[in-house]
């Protein structure tokens, strides 16, 4: 008899197992070597509580979509990510540790998922929070752990694009855009849309301005696409950036892709975000980024930053490029990009 | 493999000869694809070809680097985790509301008299959120093809399709009602491709449109 299970869930097997125990030695090595504190926190939690973090709009991958009410009446949900379960154990069980506190986890989260787009439901995270620690040093720590966490696990070839939330809004106010049109614009930015940002843009403000952000919004590669930016209000809205390359060593810069028109979608990052590729996979295998605000919100008000992988994709990656040659061809290394 | 390196996507059915002029002047030679309507996957070109509404999803996924779709088919499947880089501005079609000619609209009496419409098409997530925004119930009918046959049959009172000349409509007895969206191809990229082959990205981005502001 075969009984199902649900959709973007599975079993995992022990030829499966004992491989995926491997990534996940390596990583919680690599954490414990780095100074991280692995901690555990329930997969539910009540709902009013995560609410705290203030996510938004309905689309938000980080927005809880399993509830369920307890004995008492009490809306309980499961977890969606572990930076928000960590934002309250912080504030609630290290009060009056001094910072930085460096924590460090691996945990199973729970997510709404789109049919027939082979998303997990479940996802198994490894990750670490950096709270107490702000940019750019907290950040280009960070950002060093994950690099060395992408080796530790054999996966050297993946790269970071590195991006700032709080850029492209900067430059926004430097240029005057209004109110309205800002928020159609990164809504635009945010969807990955360029055609749309283009439309908006120029609906926005002048010829030349237009022409500015359009340029800052596609720059991606390496510290030339900073160094090349001219305009001083573009210099200054990614002074961010250029402080957080001048912390990070040689070995480090060259796993990042830097993207000036990154944004991530999820509502409580305030700075630096990154997205991980490793090649071989179309989609980002981990994340993460800064959220300064997210923890006073919880009521400790620390700086923090944070990223997390997604375990399975690491080992998908791992396993390699067994589905045809039309893969992303994994002896192709980026060698830095360009502006258009 | 082309001279950019790319894994490039690119929709059979009425946008593909344009798709290929495209590539042409760019300087991918699609000779091998016109000559061929049964083969999908040409390394020499670095091209597969698939029905339009399938693009988004091998760039998606990244089993493709880049390619080229209708707006249509990016709207109809809001939520791909594409990068949408340009417009292309060929295959202009209209996506409209369309109903049995003459006065008054079947559509506006079945909503007036019954409260709701039945409506059918194969674009149910664009309709679908047409109808919320305009504050009217429908109920959805979602066919594969030949739309045009479920109002003249009595199975819906109005449709929502695709039209470029309004031809079909018409010799179906047939009668737009309203726009609800205007649509041209696209060039589409998968967002790791996006980060990690950047300078070839952006170089066939500046090809194709060799006018572009800002390129």
């Amino acid at each position: 008899m075969t009984l199902p299970i649900p959709s973007g869930t599975r079993d995992v097997l022990p030829d499966e197992m004992r491989e995926r125990q491997g990534v996940v030695t390596a990583l919680r090595d690599h954490f414990a070597t780095c100074g991280y504190g692995e901690v555990s926190t329930p997969a539910v939690e009540y709902a009013s509580v995560l609410e705290r973090a203030g996510i938004g709009p309905s689309e938000d991958a980080a927005r809880p979509r399993f509830r369920t009410i307890d004995e008492h009446g009490e809306t309980l949900v499961l977890r969606s990510d572990m930076t928000v379960p960590i934002a309250r154990l912080v504030a609630s069980r290290f009060g009056d540790v001094e910072p930085p506190i460096r924590l460090s986890y691996l945990a199973h989260c729970y997510r709404g998922i789109l049919p027939g787009r082979g998303e997990a439901r479940e996802l198994l995270q490894a990750g670490i929070e950096l709270c107490g620690a702000g940019a750019p040093e907290g950040t280009a720590e960070a950002l060093t752990v994950l690099v060395g966490a992408l080796r530790a696990v054999g996966l050297d070839g993946a790269r970071v694009a590195v991006g700032d939330a709080a850029l492209f809004p900067e430059l926004l106010d430097a240029v005057g855009v209004g109110e309205r049109e800002r928020a159609e614009i990164l809504h635009e930015l945010a969807t990955r849309d360029h055609v749309g940002l283009e439309r908006e843009i120029r609906a926005a403000t002048d010829d030349a301005t237009a022409a500015l952000l359009l340029d800052v919004a596609a720059r991606r590669g390496g510290p030339e696409v900073l160094d090349q930016l001219e305009d001083p209000r573009a210099r200054e809205a990614s002074r961010g950036l250029r402080q957080l390359l001048e912390r990070i060593d040689d070995d480090v810069r060259s796993h990042l892709i830097l993207d000036l028109g990154l944004t991530r979608k999820l509502g409580y990052y305030t700075g630096a975000v990154f997205e991980v590729y490793a090649p071989g996979q179309g989609h980002a295998i981990g994340g993460g980024g800064r959220y300064d605000d997210l923890l006073g919100r919880f009521g400790r008000p620390l700086p923090a930053v944070g990223f997390a992988l997604d375990v399975d994709a690491l080992h998908t990656a791992l396993v390699g490029v067994a589905r045809g040659r039309w893969r992303v061809d994994p002896t192709v290394i980026p060698n830095g990009g360009s502006a258009a | 493999m082309n001279r950019y390196g790319l894994r490039i996507a690119v929709p059979r059915g009425t946008m593909l000869g344009d798709a290929l002029d495209h590539l042409d002047r760019v300087g991918i030679d699609t000779s091998e694809v016109r000559s061929n309507d049964r083969k999908l996957l040409f390394e020499d070109a670095g091209i597969v070809t698939m029905r339009p509404s399938d693009v988004a999803t091998y760039v998606e996924a990244g089993a493709a680097d880049v390619g080229i779709t209708g707006k249509d088919v990016l709207m109809e499947q809001r939520g791909r985790d594409v990068v949408e880089l340009a417009d292309l501005g060929f295959g202009p079609c209209r996506i409209v509301l369309a109903s049995v000619a003459g006065d008054p609209d079947p559509a506006v009496e079945a909503l007036r008299r019954l409260g709701i419409m039945r409506v059918a098409t194969k674009y149910t997530g664009i309709a679908g959120r047409f109808f919320e925004e305009t504050g009217r119930q429908v109920e959805l009918v979602k066919v594969n093809g030949s739309v045009e046959l479920a109002p003249l049959t009595g199975l819906v009172d109005a449709i929502v399709d695709l039209t470029a000349t309004g031809t079909t409509l018409r010799e179906n007895g047939l009668v737009e009602r309203e726009e609800i969206a205007f649509s041209t191809a696209r060039l589409i990229v998968n967002p790791a491709a996006h980060r990690l082959k950047a300078a070839a990205v952006d170089e066939l981005r500046r090809a194709l449109l060799p006018a572009a502001p800002g390129a």
